[in-house]
Order: C-alpha cells, then sequence, then structure tokens
C-alpha cells in the first residue's frame, strides 16, 4: 500500500451556483507524480488549486466535502502555514521582478528568517535541487527577468522549495515552455519526487505518460460539472482504462 | 473611376494629416515662444546683476537695485519639501488602498472623491487656508508666528498634490501583473506581505514618478501659496531652537514673486522677474524631464514580463 499524502472526500467545489467538481474522491501518493488530466474546463486545474486553497482568491467560491493532507483538514489548517506545505508552481513563469536571490529566499524571508548565512544556504541548495544552481550561481544578483523561459519556471521550482514544502503542485509547468525546456522540468520533477509529493495538471497527455506514476482523468458531466472517471497507476490507465470515455480521450477520439 | 476616388480619398489623407501636424507643432512652437521670450526679457537683468550673484544673493530689495533670489528659492524649495512629506505619504496610502485593498464598491466612492480634489480651483484651497488653517497654525504658541508662513503652505499644497500623486501611482500599482499577487500568496505570504514586499516594489518606479510629478506641481502653485505664505522677502529660519520651526517662518515662493511685483515693476526690477521665471522654468523642466525617464522606465519594466 502506498502512502497516501492528500485525500479528497466526496470533495465538490461550486462558483456561485454553479458547481465546478461533483464529489470527488481520491488518494494522492507520497513522493509520487500524480498527473491529472482531462479536456479543458474539466475542472482539473479547480481541483489542483484546491490542495493550497487558491480558489478561495475567487469570490463567492463554496466548497462541500473534506480535503486532507496527512489526514489533517485542510480547511482547518491556518491558510498561511497550509501554503507552507504545499507550494505551487503556475503556467506561466511568474518569478518577481527582483534578483534571483531575492526570488529564491522570499518564502523564507516572509515566514521570518533573517539569519544571512542561512538564507544563502537555503538558496543554494533549492537552485541545485531545481537544477539551475550551475546555470546562475555567478549571477544570483541580477534580475530573475532576465532568464530564458525554462529557467524562470525552474527558478519558481526552486523558490517553492525554498519553504520546504510536502506537495508541490504544478498547473501546466510546461506549456508555455520550448520542447528542450520542457524536458528538463519534467526530468527534475523525476528527481524531486524523492522529497516531495508532486500533482501536476497537464493537457499534454504524452507528458502525463512520461512523468507520472499515477493519473486522475477528468471530465464534465451534461451539467458542465467537473467528475474524476477514472484514478489508478499511469501504466493501467494509459494501456488498459476500465472506462470507456478514458480510453476515447486518450487514444485521441475528443478533447 | 475607382482611380478618381483614390486620388480623392489621398488628399484627404494628406489634408487631414497636415491640419494634424499644424495642431501638433502649434503647440511645441507655443512652449518654445514662451521660454524664448521670457528668456529674452529676463537678459536685462542677468546681464546687470549676473546669473549667479542672482542665485547665490539672499536680499531682493527692488528699490535698492538688490535682485537675489536665494530667500526665494529657499521659500519655494522648502514648501515643496513640506509637501511632498506631508503629502506623498498620504497620497501613496490613499494609492495602496484603492489599488489593493478597498472592495470595488468603496474604491468607487473614493476615487472619484479624490480626483475632484484636482478640480477644485487652488485660490479656493488658498481661502480655505486663509481662514481654517492659518488661525489654527497661530495657535502655536511660539514668539514671531503668525499662522501665515511654510506650515500652512505646506498643508494647503500637499492636499493639492494629493490626487496627482495618488492617480498616478494607483496606475502604476494596478499594471503590476496578477501573477505576482498569486505568486507569493501560494508562497504563504499574508495579503498585507505581498503588497509591501511584491506590489509596491514593483510599482517602484511608477510611484517614484508620480513623486516627481506631484514636485512639478507643487513648484508651480502660486495663488494658494500667495495668500498662505505670509510673502515677507526673508530666508527662512527657525523661530526657537527647534529646527522644524522653520516651517513658522514667512516665506515667498518663486511663483509668488513674479505674481505680487508684476503689476508695478519697471526696468530691471521687472528684467529680474522674467528671470525668476526663468528658474522656475528651468526647476520645473528638470522636475519633469526626470519625471518622464522614471514613467518610461517602470513601463518597459512592466513589459518584460
Amino acid at each position: 500500500m502506498e502512502q497516501v499524502r492528500l485525500t479528497t472526500r466526496d470533495y465538490s467545489l461550486f462558483y456561485g451556483e454553479f458547481r465546478a467538481l461533483n464529489r470527488i474522491s481520491l488518494s494522492i501518493p507520497a513522493n509520487r507524480i500524480t498527473a491529472f488530466i482531462g479536456p479543458s474546463g474539466c475542472g482539473k486545474s479547480t481541483l489542483l488549486r484546491s490542495f493550497n486553497r487558491m480558489n478561495e482568491l475567487i469570490p463567492g467560491v463554496r466548497t462541500e466535502g473534506t480535503v486532507l493532507l496527512d489526514e489533517g483538514d485542510i480547511f482547518r489548517e491556518d491558510v498561511v502555514n497550509l501554503r507552507k506545505r504545499v507550494g505551487m508552481v503556475f503556467q506561466r513563469p511568474n518569478p518577481f521582478p527582483k534578483t534571483i536571490y531575492d526570488n529564491v529566499t522570499y518564502g523564507p524571508r516572509v515566514h521570518g528568517m533573517k539569519n544571512r548565512s542561512k538564507l544563502a544556504a537555503i538558496a543554494e541548495e533549492s537552485l541545485t535541487r531545481a537544477a539551475l544552481w550551475d546555470e546562475v550561481k555567478d549571477q544570483l544578483h541580477k534580475s530573475a527577468m532576465a532568464l530564458s523561459g525554462g529557467q524562470q519556471q525552474r527558478l519558481c521550482i526552486a523558490r517553492a522549495i525554498a519553504v520546504s514544502p510536502e506537495v508541490i503542485l504544478m498547473d501546466e509547468p510546461a506549456s508555455a515552455l520550448d520542447p528542450v525546456a520542457t524536458i528538463k522540468i519534467e526530468e527534475l520533477m523525476n528527481s524531486l519526487k524523492e522529497k516531495y509529493t508532486i500533482v501536476i495538471v497537464t493537457h499534454n497527455m504524452q507528458q502525463a505518460a512520461r512523468v507520472s506514476d499515477f493519473t486522475a482523468f477528468l471530465l464534465t458531466d451534461e451539467n458542465r460539472a467537473g467528475n474524476m472517471v477514472e484514478f489508478g497507476p499511469t501504466n493501467r490507465i494509459f494501456t488498459s482504462p476500465s472506462d470507456r470515455r478514458t480510453e476515447d480521450y486518450i487514444t485521441g477520439r475528443f478533447g | 473611376m475607382p482611380h478618381g476616388r483614390s486620388t480623392v480619398k489621398n488628399r484627404v489623407e494628406n489634408t487631414m494629416k497636415t491640419v494634424l501636424m499644424i495642431s501638433a507643432l502649434s503647440s511645441v512652437a507655443i512652449v518654445f515662444l514662451i521660454g524664448f521670450f521670457t528668456l529674452k526679457e529676463s537678459i536685462p537683468a542677468f546681464r546687470g546683476i549676473g546669473p549667479l550673484n542672482m542665485l547665490t544673493e539672499k536680499v531682493w530689495r527692488p528699490g535698492q537695485d538688490s535682485y537675489g533670489i536665494l530667500a526665494m528659492i529657499a521659500g519655494s524649495g522648502l514648501v515643496t519639501l513640506g509637501s511632498v512629506l506631508i503629502g506623498v505619504p498620504l497620497a501613496l496610502g490613499c494609492a495602496v488602498f484603492l489599488a489593493e485593498v478597498a472592495p470595488k464598491w468603496m474604491a468607487e466612492i473614493v476615487r472619484p472623491s479624490v480626483e475632484l480634489l484636482a478640480g477644485i480651483p487652488s485660490v479656493v484651497y488658498g481661502l480655505f487656508g486663509m481662514v481654517v488653517l492659518v488661525p489654527l497654525v497661530r495657535g502655536i504658541e511660539v514668539p514671531g508666528n503668525t499662522g501665515f508662513g511654510l506650515l500652512s503652505a505646506s498643508v494647503v499644497l500637499a492636499v493639492m498634490i494629493l490626487p496627482t500623486i495618488a492617480s498616478v501611482a494607483e496606475s502604476a500599482l494596478r499594471s503590476v501583473p496578477r501573477s505576482y499577487y498569486n505568486g507569493s500568496l501560494a508562497l504563504g505570504a499574508t495579503r498585507w506581505e505581498t503588497i509591501w514586499r511584491v506590489n509596491i516594489p514593483a510599482a517602484r518606479s511608477g510611484i517614484l514618478s508620480a513623486v516627481v510629478l506631484g514636485l512639478g506641481r507643487a513648484l508651480g502653485e502660486t495663488i494658494a501659496m500667495i495668500m498662505v505664505i505670509g510673502n515677507s522677502v526673508i530666508m527662512p529660519k527657525a523661530l526657537t531652537g527647534n529646527p522644524l520651526s522653520i516651517f513658522l517662518s514667512r516665506a515667498r515662493t518663486l511663483t509668488g514673486n513674479i505674481a505680487v511685483e508684476i503689476s508695478y515693476a519697471t526696468g530691471v526690477h521687472e528684467s529680474a522677474l522674467f528671470a525668476t521665471g526663468v528658474v522656475l522654468f528651468l526647476l520645473i523642466m528638470i522636475v519633469n524631464t526626470s519625471a518622464r525617464g522614471l514613467l518610461k522606465a517602470s513601463i518597459e519594466g512592466g513589459r518584460r514580463k
């Protein structure tokens, strides 16, 4: 049995009256890469953003059901603390218009760390883990905006790592990048799962097949609410899906 | 036939272009004309007194042929400084509130009210200053304090520059991409930490140019200053041991100097007033040019996604 990091039970999310996620129940294993796939609008990003409660920034959002992080109810946890434990990487690289060093150390500093040598150590460690250290170690005090898109995205991963999260959520992290940069991010994810639980939303089914250990397939029902059709080891989902709709989607018949 | 129509079209195009160009060029021409005229009229003064002499001499006594404008430069400088010290924090607080904190409905009430401040004629500000502020300031018990002076003038000016600074700073803050805000929250920062550590620094150059624009406006203000600053041509100095009491001193601004005396000035005196105008012109030009530079930098900074 896999150790479970994140669990949802009968979890639904509403935008006002509109049900965007319908009674989703799944268990995301620790130290594995779990991919959410499905056509546009199926709610996979919304589900991802539930785990660090970023949906709460949208007015009128309401939820039902349970979401657990290591058995703890995330809606009872202090949101600042939750986001320390569950980091996020966005679709478009969004480094702050600050130096590379200030980007990586932003999180620890916000959380009160002032010790310079500790911050420097965190910066080096996080950038190393994000496979960026060798490329930027001589320009830590230059603007992060001067980096390439792929480097910026790895910087954002380093920035997320720097607050030592347990989970890293990635919302189509490579969709704005070229193929070479994409491969780098995928390799990076593989090395990161040793230490972190990774949940990724992707449009790209080859990517899901390449990098993930588990896959959840989401689809909208007749009311346009997102439902989870199938969840399981990526191998099985891609070779012998148990649901007809999953098979249709992964073979490219729609979506 | 189609050929004929296209010629007509072309002619309209060309005429429009010329008309538009003339209107654009006329404003350039007016700036140059005014600059040239002011400079020309000031030449006798600069020649007779010497530019350096004028700029460094404290005594302005037209009857005795003393035309030093240092006291007025100090007056303009101090009142501008005072208005910035009071007005900038107020304006920035207002901008941050409007851009980041206020719910939409509240922003829609507050923003027009702030903009309304810009529509109040300066003479009304002057009246308000004379009737309300000056008596209040007179209540500060310091020998020689009449209420008229730099403090009253700074407060009036602070309110006058507030709308300019607040609205430019607000749009600078609004142009900060939302993705920075989300990125910071996702790292566990609170909303206030995010505004303070990400949004304000990201809008830094826009905010700075807002302040400089306010500075330019403050330097040029005339009538409201005449009404509350006391208009004595003296080097402002502290009235007590406390250096801050310099703001209770009466003073005169460069603009006020011209407006008060031009109606009866002749000869070198008149020319010296034009010279005052040239100095003012240069000061404001320096301020505005740097504001434009900063604004440009901030726009380019924003584009660099």
